[in-house]
């Protein structure tokens, strides 16, 4: 059994490449050839404003997306996104500008109501054994009532300067939105592919009962993930009043749909087990560089929206087809 | 004083009662088969050993501490290992990943810990060149690899940390003959360097192939505890199966 010299092979140039981090090749052909194909059929897209705006448009799915694929990444699923970053906006412009709290604790305020939200999924999830995907169908009917309520259906105005710089300045050119984003997607790629914080997200996602028996506190672990889940959509919630100047209880419909989908796009499996930040960013980017382009196409929302669950669904047929998607 | 004492240990599911005063020991080095019909309570009995469950009553020491108070954790910590029948193997991550799961070898970047994958890989791969596994890479992915392979994976995980105690839940149900003869060895192995080992087994030529002492349960109680040589195939389906003739020698009410 002499083991040693058969056990000189070295991995593969593509997995030395691609690494742990999983994410799909394939993907970044995909974002290449929407590109490609935009700048053809418009000739107002190939400009660096335009990029900056596809930048900041994704900005917002960005970081949700990033909360979704640490819980994809654990065999779970958060369809309350949307909803809580319309909570968590409102709260926070709520606090600043009719309580006249001080501009950084309101920053803190729409994160901490959304990681509010998003233990309390975890904590129905693990403790009540609900399945994620009724949990947090429910805290969306939830959160985005709580919202209206809050508010009575009015957006609310008057936000500090601060905020407002936040959602529109542009240090250096670059809008702060997307400086936000990168800062938290870089954050986000070292906790996921780097740390055991990650890496127990993933390998709950890949056998629960694995993790359990090595000593993994998996129903604490799941909690952590929906919270910071939770906590990226009420980050979300404020880039996105503050860009639109106004905490709006509407905010952020049916943005689950589009977070799902740069995710599994991204190459995030969607029955757990393996994730990516980088992949999701991608996935984002596909998903601004479509909504992009057909806007400047002149193609009416409506159908965009058609567009994204097509792309969804054709994401997950396509890992099926390739079996990529399936369970080994 | 035992490596391992059980002293009438229960354990209850509501009305179930699934262990009934369990009492045996394992002594330093010793290789003991735990044998049972599906149901007699083996499986419960491990996993109150390692602390998934808690018991009712009585008492289980470890190197003469409790570990009755202890978690899943510590019990792994103070030197316990299970290899588990379906493995508990993390299928799409690789080997050296698999063997350091729970327990990553992690460093220090500007306070922020680490995962430091090439430590784990270089001794994951001394791992399993001394145990002569034959796995080709430890950054294979664990569900690519085949039943034996992924077993060995499995064992090289509960024996990079020094255990005093290994207990194997159906290590060769899955296995190839040449690949039982593989694990056999290396149970004999680990008793010769004074690693104690529990072996649940329905296979009773390996249980009879490699233990010092056999313990019956049948419905959640010891009914028989006899050194190998003292018993025999005949007595041990007997007592398993609960047969009335059989010979009772050195068994507990």
């Amino acid at each position: 059994m002499s083991a040693i010299s058969r056990f000189a092979a070295a991995p593969s140039l593509r997995r030395r490449l691609l690494g742990a981090a999983a994410f799909r090749i394939e993907s970044l052909f995909v974002l290449a050839a929407l590109t490609a194909a935009m700048a053809l059929l418009s000739p107002y897209f190939l400009s660096v404003s335009n990029f900056l705006n596809i930048l900041l448009a994704t900005s917002v799915i960005g970081v949700l997306a990033i909360g979704m694929t640490f819980v994809i990444s654990s065999a779970g699923i958060d369809l309350s996104v949307g909803s809580v970053l319309a909570l968590s906006g409102v709260a926070g412009c709520l606090l600043m500008a009719n309580f006249s709290l001080p501009w950084p604790l309101g920053v803190l305020a729409c994160i901490a109501a959304g990681a509010a939200a998003g233990a309390l999924n975890g904590f129905l999830v693990t403790k009540g054994a609900i399945p994620p995907f009724i949990v947090t169908l429910g805290m969306l009917g939830v959160a985005r009532g709580f919202a209206l309520v809050l508010t009575n259906g009015l957006p609310i105005y008057g936000l500090p300067d601060p905020i407002v710089f936040l959602g529109q300045g542009r240090p250096f050119g670059v809008p702060t939105p997307v400086i936000v984003l990168a800062l938290t997607a870089i954050a986000a790629h070292i906790a996921l592919s780097h740390t055991r914080f990650g890496l127990y997200a993933q390998v709950i996602g890949d056998s629960e009962t694995a993790a359990r028996a090595m000593g993994v506190r998996v129903e604490r672990h799941k909690i952590y993930l929906y919270a910071l889940s939770g906590a990226l959509a009420g980050l979300a919630g404020l880039l996105f009043a503050a860009r639109v100047n106004a905490g709006d209880p509407t905010a952020g419909l049916n943005y689950e749909l589009t977070a799902v989908t740069a995710t599994i796009i991204g190459g995030t499996n969607l029955f757990g087990g393996r994730g990516s930040v980088v992949g999701t960013l991608i996935g984002a980017l596909i998903m601004g560089v479509l909504q992009n382009g057909l806007n400047l196409l002149a193609v009416p929302s409506f159908y965009q929206q058609m567009a994204i669950g097509a792309v969804l669904v054709l994401a997950v047929w396509l890992d099926r087809v390739n079996g990529a998607g399936r369970r080994p | 004083m035992s490596l391992l004492e059980l002293d009438d240990v229960r354990k209850a599911f509501g009305s179930i009662e699934a262990l009934r005063g369990v009492t045996f020991s394992v002594e330093t080095g010793s290789v003991v088969g735990l044998v049972g019909d599906n149901g007699a309570g083996k499986s419960t009995l491990m996993k109150t050993i390692t602390g998934v469950h808690r018991p009712d009553s009585g008492t289980i020491r470890f190197n003469g501490a409790s570990l009755t108070e202890m978690d899943p954790r510590g019990i792994r910590e103070a030197g316990i290992e299970m290899i588990y029948q379906d493995l508990a193997l993390a299928k799409m991550r690789d080997v050296a990943t698999n063997i350091f799961l729970g327990r990553e070898l992690t460093r220090n970047v500007l306070g922020v810990k680490l995962i430091d994958q090439k430590r784990m890989r270089a001794e994951a791969e001394a791992m399993i060149a001394k145990l002569g596994a034959r796995v080709q890479s430890v950054t294979q992915i664990a569900g690519h690899l085949s039943g034996g392979q992924q077993q060995s994976v499995a064992i090289a995980r509960a024996l990079t940390f020094n255990p005093k105690l290994v207990i194997m839940d159906e290590p060769t149900a899955a296995l190839a003959v040449r690949e039982i003869e593989h694990v056999l060895e290396l149970i004999r192995a680990l008793s010769a360097q004074g690693i104690a080992v529990i072996l649940i087994s329905h296979r009773l030529t390996d249980v009879f192939a490699v233990c010092d002492r056999i313990v019956v349960l049948r419905q959640g109680a010891v009914i028989a505890d006899d050194p190998t040589r003292e018993t025999s195939m005949n007595a041990v389906v007997a007592h398993i199966v609960g047969a009335a003739d059989a010979p009772h020698q050195g068994a507990r009410p």
